[in-house]
């Protein structure tokens, strides 16, 4: 990805509006339903384009009937199309489980292979601002528990253009978990198209003595904790798990075998979530190498709160990080102190 | 009707105007101060739907209902907390995210709720509140108390699947509720047409089930539809549709107004102005009123309005040990 010749900064958001229209050029069953893809703000900026370029009969706005029309995505998948449908926020996906678990993830095993169930769904976790309970959650762990389904949390604008191409080439349900507050980041984005292999994980930083597999805007933070860490003489590697169902297993042991220790952050509640999977893993497959035992970091189990005190108890970051990995080792202990803050704007309408 | 009833119509709709244009007032200083880097103390930090040319029919439903009647609601939902009596002062307290607040800071404005007076809470997942009606209307059918429970829901609810199996269940088992719709033309920037090809009332009789439109900016026609829902629902006789005919002037979310950027445009915004629930009231009390009166409605509502804003301020904000309490 790195050699392609053409590579410029581009924001998450815009990443995954390329992506779309590239693959959509390249293939004339995809198309894109969903409440909003087509207004003005065009789901963060992500949509607008391919409906400007496609208009209403491949890029449409839906009414708010959104399990059946998931089922319809279903439908219409069986018939060779390959739809996308957009959420403008995870929670909204709960409403459609029925479609996604009992139809879209089974479809194919109970027709005994005869049908395959291509279909993308993107849905966005939002974060501050006090959206509170409805309009936070990060819901990878329940979907990641289906067979059948495969679950995709790009953190850079790199992955996501990879990642959105491999789901649309791919011939399974993905669901597609972006970060409000990954959007506006830029990164480096080949202009070309290509795909990252839905399983892969990236190592966004090596080191020796600890690993954190970080996922989706934890990797964010992870990579702040990292710096931290080095100024501390500890040298962490960094994972980005990027996919979370089927994930990078031989990564993330080889690299435990070899630091052998292991924080996994999540955006999401550390309890039966993706954390407890990955530790569970590291646990049976590489136990003999480990220093000290597993950390992770999560959220606390309350639903989101809405005030701004209580988002900052609620959210971990980079300051929790430091703070766990500096607990498997000699105590070290004012290094937690100077991590920066989160990315918060100033309220502008949507959020 | 009686004057004082008009009257005190004409106060509860100025007070939720003058609240939503309060909190308006707080957006714009903190965005003056972010702009200006002066990063201020928060005030309002949530996400806000305001109901600012809705107020009749949130007026008019309440002012149909007795306190021991209930209702949901949904993420459009400071009128309604308001007209069925609930704490400004709580409510201004929950914007501000302050342990006083109807929900001690944990909802925010999505969210409010006062079960006192019979406001059992708004969720912000569409459509999501309305079987929560049939559920408060089951115990009264089955205690034999003659209380009304309504769902509150924008015109995008009636496209959920859990909006349709609502109505069915409810009419066939004559549930006492109230599906009380406001349909002010839009979801966000998507306008009514492109997404129902029914009028909303008339889905009712599908149901068995009286549907009936009314002018939602008129809160004496609201009120009396209400009503007459009501007796119905008390009577045992079952639920009803009522499709309010409205339209909000602020965009879909926060403090500005959005007309002439997309799809709703000035002259659209112009004709509802025209049709402003609380100057069409204002106007036919003024014939039957002193101005003294109004003058004092107008004046109690600012200064209930500067209590409430007070109240917050002075409030503390949780701590994280507030974080558990109450999961
Ligand atoms: C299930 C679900 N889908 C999408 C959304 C995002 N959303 C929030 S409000 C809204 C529009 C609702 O329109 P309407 O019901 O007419 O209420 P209004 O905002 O006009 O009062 C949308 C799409 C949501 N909250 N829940
Ligand atoms: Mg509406």
């Amino acid at each position: 990805m790195a050699s392609d010749p053409v590579t410029r900064n581009l924001s998450m958001s815009r990443a995954i509006a390329e992506a779309t229209v590239q693959a959509m050029e390249d293939d004339p069953t995809i198309f894109v339903m969903g409440v909003g893809v087509d207004d003005a703000n065009g789901i963060f900026g992500t949509t607008k384009s391919a409906h400007d370029m496609f208009g209403d009969a491949r890029v449409f706005d839906t009414p708010l009937s959104e399990p059946s029309l998931t089922g319809m995505g279903v439908g219409a998948a069986f018939m060779g199309m390959r739809p996308i449908m957009v959420h403008a926020r995870t929670d909204f996906l709960l409403i459609t489980m029925d479609q996604i678990v009992n139809h879209a993830a089974k479809w194919s095993y109970m027709s005994g292979g005869a049908l395959r169930v291509p279909f993308v769904i993107r849905s966005i976790v939002g974060r501050g601002w006090g959206q509170a309970a409805q309009h936070s959650q990060s819901f990878q762990s329940l979907f990641a528990h289906i067979p059948g389904l495969q679950v995709v949390m790009p953190a850079t604008a790199g992955d996501a253009k990879g990642l959105l191409i491999s789901s649309l080439r791919g011939d399974m349900p993905v669901i597609f978990i972006e970060h409000r507050w990954l959007h506006g980041i830029e990164g480096p984005v080949p202009e070309a198209r290509y795909a990252i292999p839905i399983g892969s994980a990236r190592v966004e930083r090596s080191g020796s003595d600890v690993t954190i597999v970080a996922i989706s805007h934890m990797v964010v933070e992870a990579r702040k904790a990292a710096e931290l860490l080095a100024t501390q003489g500890i040298s962490a590697e960094v994972i980005d798990l990027r996919s979370i169902r089927p994930w990078d297993r031989d990564l993330v042991l080889s690299s435990v075998a070899k630091t052998g220790r292991l924080l996994v952050a999540d955006t999401s509640w550390i309890s039966f979530g993706v954390s407890a999977e990955i530790v569970a893993s590291v646990v049976e497959e590489v136990f003999g190498k480990l220093k000290t035992s597993p950390r992770r970091i999560g959220l606390p189990p309350s639903p989101t709160p809405c005030a701004p005190e209580l988002e900052r108890a609620f959210y971990p970051d980079a300051q929790s990080i430091v703070a766990s990995v500096l607990s498997m080792f000699a105590a070290k202990a004012d290094l937690a102190a100077d991590a920066p803050d989160g990315g918060e704007k100033p309220f502008a309408g949507h959020f | 009707m009686d004057t004082s009833v008009l009257v005190r119509m004409y106060a509860q709709m100025q007070l939720v105007r003058r609240a939503e244009e309060r909190v308006i007032e707080q957006y714009h200083w903190q965005n003056r101060e972010f702009a200006e880097k002066r990063n201020p103390p928060h005030t309002i930090k949530c996400p806000t739907h305001l109901s600012i040319g809705q107020e009749a029919s949130a007026v008019g439903l309440c002012s149909a209902l007795d306190v021991q009647d209930v209702l949901v609601s949904s993420h459009r939902c400071h009128a309604h907390y308001i007209a069925k009596g609930g704490s400004l002062n709580a409510m201004m307290a929950e914007l501000f995210g302050r342990t006083t607040g109807c929900a001690h800071g944990k909802g925010g404005s999505m969210h409010l709720v006062d079960t006192s007076v019979g406001m059992m809470g708004s969720s912000a997942i569409v459509g999501g509140a309305i079987p929560l009606a049939l559920g408060m209307a089951l115990p009264f059918k089955m205690r034999g108390e003659a209380h009304v429970s309504v769902a509150c829901f924008g015109d995008a609810a009636v496209e959920q699947g859990v909006f349709h199996e609502s109505m069915h269940y409810a009419a066939l088992r004559k549930l006492p509720v109230i599906f009380f719709c406001e349909n002010n033309g839009y979801a966000t920037l998507s306008p009514f047409a492109a997404r129902q090809h029914v009028p909303i009332y008339a889905r009712a009789a599908s149901y068995g089930m009286a549907g009936i439109r009314v002018d939602g900016n008129n809160v004496v026609e609201v009120c009396e539809v209400v009503r007459e829902a009501a007796s119905t629902a008390r009577a045992g006789d079952g639920p009803t549709l009522i499709e309010c005919e409205t339209y909000r002037w602020i965009g879909h979310v926060g403090p500005d107004r959005d007309a002439g950027t997309g799809p709703r445009t000035k002259e659209e915004l112009e004709s509802w102005i025209e049709r402003c629930p609380i100057t069409r009231l204002r106007k036919q009390l003024e014939l039957r009123v002193s101005k003294e009166v109004l003058v004092q409605a107008d004046a109690d509502v600012e200064r209930k309005l500067d209590d409430a804003v007070a109240f917050a301020k002075a409030s503390p904000s949780p701590t994280a040990e507030d974080l558990f309490h109450g999961v």
